[in-house]
């Protein structure tokens, strides 16, 4: 049995993915929106998702709209902005019981799409311009958003190092887009924007639970109606090239140092290299028993974490860790000595069996998670692949120890990062 | 083997009480790849002065040892048990929280490997000088790592701000002072007083077969020698009903001020029905003043003292019970003095409905039942509601059962001035 698979449905204007599956008491809806992220959309696509989801032309007030969700057994409804890779991802979901648990039988399926689409395309418009009070609301709101990042020094680094590193590629652009830019957006450009992005934007919903695919088919049709498109694809590029390492150190109020170094992977999901370097991943920082919690953390003691992870969409691998100031070059030296130690091949076959074994624990587990399984499905639209989990599995127990180290071999250290609150030794 | 049907919520739930103790429960879950289990022993933070089974006298013991312990466990004298846990395919954890310490993994393969190796490695402890001493490097990190983090300082702000004596108002890693004391005579002193199967509830949750699960543990068990458990005597200082302090500001290196509100509860005795009657109830009176469908909540909104980090929650266990209410805001000042203004107002009957309560509590059920699509909460949850006698499911009848009168009497019994204090986070 496939681990989870989904019906595909061409519908107008978007994608219909339709997932069965009896093991939650809700049902999902996921609606994505996606486009090239850029400097000059970047602010308006963080913002009106939040102007939507606050009220309607029928729900005028962010109370009555609650409320309204509420009497629908507490049915959720979120927004969510990210990027992958230089897209820029606009969620909206909405859960909702299944109505079957319930003494109630109100259709909440039908209540829920008919509420996606009441928040998407009957907005509480004014003159072709959003509600004023609204935008002004949710400027403020986004403000603090964008503000709040500084706030968390984990989160700080993480984002200041991606600026350094990146700092001529889109990718360097926060997804919660640009104060600078957000004073000068106006009920009615953000409203423009709006329609714009409707018109032009790949769109992918995606519906999870104990349902029928004839009956989603049709509420769909009913309810969510796009005009068609050719969505913007972008050239799955080439990294750009590395001279030499940057080191950044930046000095702010903090108690513990936090280091963040940026490796160029030169691999991006849908690369026959990508499951390889899932694996290098696990072996050098994705969990408890890799290279850099044991090195790092548990023989050296100098860290409570120290983790990498990989962006699939942009070649990326980052390392994290928190230190105390004065152990900035110990740890960045142990860090680059288990790097090479990978390229060397020093870890063995059963490591490698582990890994693989945790890595594809790791996959099931996320389909157990109706936004999880969302998440993982999706990376195929963002890559314009069509690869099944299955295949995820597949090939990644196929990936063999030579594998990794050319991985390995082909991955380059591009900048290192240091939030600090003293002075360093270099 | 005790088997428990809840219809609506179409789950079994079985359930044995073992000859040393342990309490077990298994709840099988189908079409489900993963399966959880969680270990935990009803020992966390707040447990620092208690009556040693060693010596058989009151004891009290450094701050952030039951944190320490935890860690500590891990490790075995051939190397640390994460690895186990990951050539079976699976990823283990474990947390500390002020009344537990649970250990826990997740697997979608060789489940019954992985909960030998669970049981095992809490019922086998090790610790030496050498690997104490390192531990508290990486400790140390942790504490400094919450340091940093300005939510954390406004919670246990809070929290310190509204407790005289008891231990829950101290940080759970403790400091790295304090845990600099620790050594491994006082771990394994600790560790046979809570670590005792009749103090611990075992729970899995996943696509598995009952009756060899139990089977499994059973035996697993009965080839393990206990002494018979004994009643573990803690000690707590009595604690006045009034706050400790009214305000505190702590300055960081933050651009946007928090603000937290707190309310001590007072009456912390209760357990079982009465507390989760008193925990549902003071949790929907919250919702109806602060939920997104409430007018008041919209009024801050506008006005700009809140964002959507604004958040209010309730808490109470044995001994201590506390609501929280607060989130960033650029007016921390304006946002407390409204606070209180609504919760004070909230004891003539203002932004309370009987329709607002309908509303709630069917809000509650929906939240109630898409958190049963997560395993980790059910286990989490439930061995902390039978930790403190009460049933998890019982929540929805529960819930069905409030009346207007009863949140009436919450708003009249909670807000209480000299039980209010109020922590800020400020901009250096």
């Amino acid at each position: 049995m496939a681990i989870a698979s989904e019906t595909i449905k061409h519908k107008s204007g978007y994608k219909l993915h339709i997932v069965r599956t009896t093991k939650y008491k809700t049902n999902t809806l996921v609606f994505k929106m996606k486009a090239p992220l850029t400097k000059e959309t970047v602010t308006y696509r963080a913002l009106f998702p939040h102007v939507l989801q606050s009220n309607t032309s029928k729900y005028p007030t962010t109370p009555e709209l609650r409320s309204y969700l509420d009497d629908l057994y507490g049915a959720g409804l979120y927004v969510d902005v990210t990027k992958k890779g230089e897209y820029h991802i606009i969620s909206f979901t909405i859960d909702i019981v299944n109505e079957k648990f319930l003494s109630d039988t109100t259709p909440l399926l039908e209540k829920a799409f008919s509420l996606l689409s009441e928040v998407l395309f009957q907005p509480k418009v004014e003159e072709m311009a959003f509600d004023s009070a609204t935008v002004t609301n949710e400027k403020r709101a986004l403000k603090q958003r964008i503000q709040s990042i500084f706030d968390d020094k984990m989160r700080y680094s993480s984002k200041r190092l991606v600026e350094e590193m990146c700092a001529n590629e889109p990718y360097a652009l926060e997804a919660n887009g640009r104060l600078e830019e957000l004073e000068q957006i106006t009920p009615m450009s953000l409203y423009d924007y709006y329609q714009k992005a409707l018109n032009e934007d790949e769109i992918d919903l995606y519906v999870i639970g104990d349902l029928s695919e004839d009956e989603v088919d049709g509420l769909a049709s009913q309810y969510i109606s796009l005009s068609d498109r050719k969505p913007v694809v972008l050239s799955r590029q080439a990294n750009a090239s590395i001279e030499d390492e940057k080191e950044v150190i930046e000095k702010i109020d903090v108690k513990q140092g936090k280091l963040n170094i940026g490796y160029r992977t030169n691999i991006l999901y849908g690369d026959p290299q990508y499951f390889a370097l899932q694996l290098f991943n696990g072996l050098f920082g994705g969990f408890s028993h890799s290279k850099l919690f044991i090195n790092v953390r548990e023989k050296a003691s100098l860290a409570y974490y120290a983790a990498s992870r990989v962006e699939s969409h942009k070649g990326l691998l980052m390392v994290m860790s928190g230190i105390e100031n004065e152990n900035y070059k110990q740890a960045v030296d142990i860090i680059k000595e288990q790097f090479e130690a990978m390229e060397q091949g020093d870890f063995t076959e059963e490591e490698l069996l582990q890994t693989k074994a945790v890595v594809k624990n790791q996959v099931l587990e996320t389909v157990d998670v109706a936004r999880g399984l969302v998440e993982l499905l999706y990376h195929n639209v963002l890559a314009n692949q069509s690869i099944a989990l299955d295949e995820w599995i597949e090939k990644t127990e196929q990936v063999t120890k030579e594998e990794v180290i050319k991985v390995a071999n082909q991955m380059k250290l591009d900048t290192i990062y240091f939030l600090t609150g003293t002075e360093v030794q270099r | 083997m005790e088997k428990i049907l809840f219809d609506q919520l179409q789950e079994e739930l079985y359930y044995e009480k073992l000859t040393n103790g342990l309490d077990v429960y298994i709840l099988p879950k189908q079409g489900f790849n993963k399966s959880f289990a969680t270990f935990t022993t009803k020992y966390g933070s707040v447990d620092n002065h208690f009556k040693s089974l060693q010596k058989q006298e009151f004891v009290q013991v450094p701050d952030g040892i039951a944190h320490f312990l935890e860690h500590k466990l891990f490790e075995k004298e051939d190397g640390d048990v994460f690895q186990q846990f990951s050539k079976q395919g699976a990823s283990a954890n474990a947390f500390t929280s002020f009344t537990r310490t649970a250990y826990l993994f997740s697997s979608t393969d060789e489940f019954q490997s992985n909960l030998t190796t669970l049981i095992d490695f809490v019922q086998d402890p090790y610790f030496s000088e050498k690997t104490v001493e390192k531990e508290k490097g990486i400790i140390g990190q942790e504490i400094n790592m919450y340091d940093d983090n300005p939510d954390w300082r406004l919670y246990f702000g809070t929290i310190a701000n509204m407790y005289h004596h008891h231990p829950v108002k101290i940080d759970i890693a403790g400091t790295v002072e304090s845990i600099a004391k620790i050594d491994k005579d006082m771990l394994y002193e600790c560790y046979h007083t809570f670590y005792h199967p009749s103090n611990m509830l075992l729970f899995i949750v996943g696509p598995v077969e009952v009756e060899s699960i139990m089977e499994q543990i059973r035996q697993n068990q009965n080839s393990k020698k206990y002494e018979a458990g004994a009643e573990i005597e803690r000690n707590f200082e009595s604690e006045p009903d009034s706050v400790a302090k009214k305000m505190e500001r702590l300055s960081m290196n933050v651009q946007t001020p928090k603000v937290m509100l707190g309310i001590k509860a007072a009456n912390v005795q209760q357990s079982g029905k009465e507390l989760l009657k008193r925990e549902l109830a003071t949790n929907i009176y919250l919702e109806m003043l602060f939920g997104k469908s409430s007018p008041l909540h919209e009024n801050l909104y506008t006005k700009g003292y809140i964002d959507q980090s604004f958040s209010y929650d309730y808490t109470q266990e044995q001994g201590f019970g506390f609501a929280l209410i607060g989130g960033d805001s650029a007016k921390p000042d304006e946002l407390a003095e409204q606070l209180l203004r609504i919760l004070q107002q909230s004891k003539t009957g203002t932004g309370l409905t009987e329709e607002s309560l309908q509303r709630t509590v069917k809000k509650k059920i929906g939240s109630f039942l898409r958190s049963l699509n997560s395993p980790e909460y059910i286990a989490n949850q439930f061995t902390r509601y039978a930790f403190n006698d009460m049933n998890l499911f019982d929540v929805v009848s529960e819930l069905e059962q409030l009346t207007f009168t009863d949140i009436k009497h919450i708003a009249n019994e909670l807000v209480t001035d000299d039980r209010i204090t109020v922590c800020q986070v400020i901009p250096k």
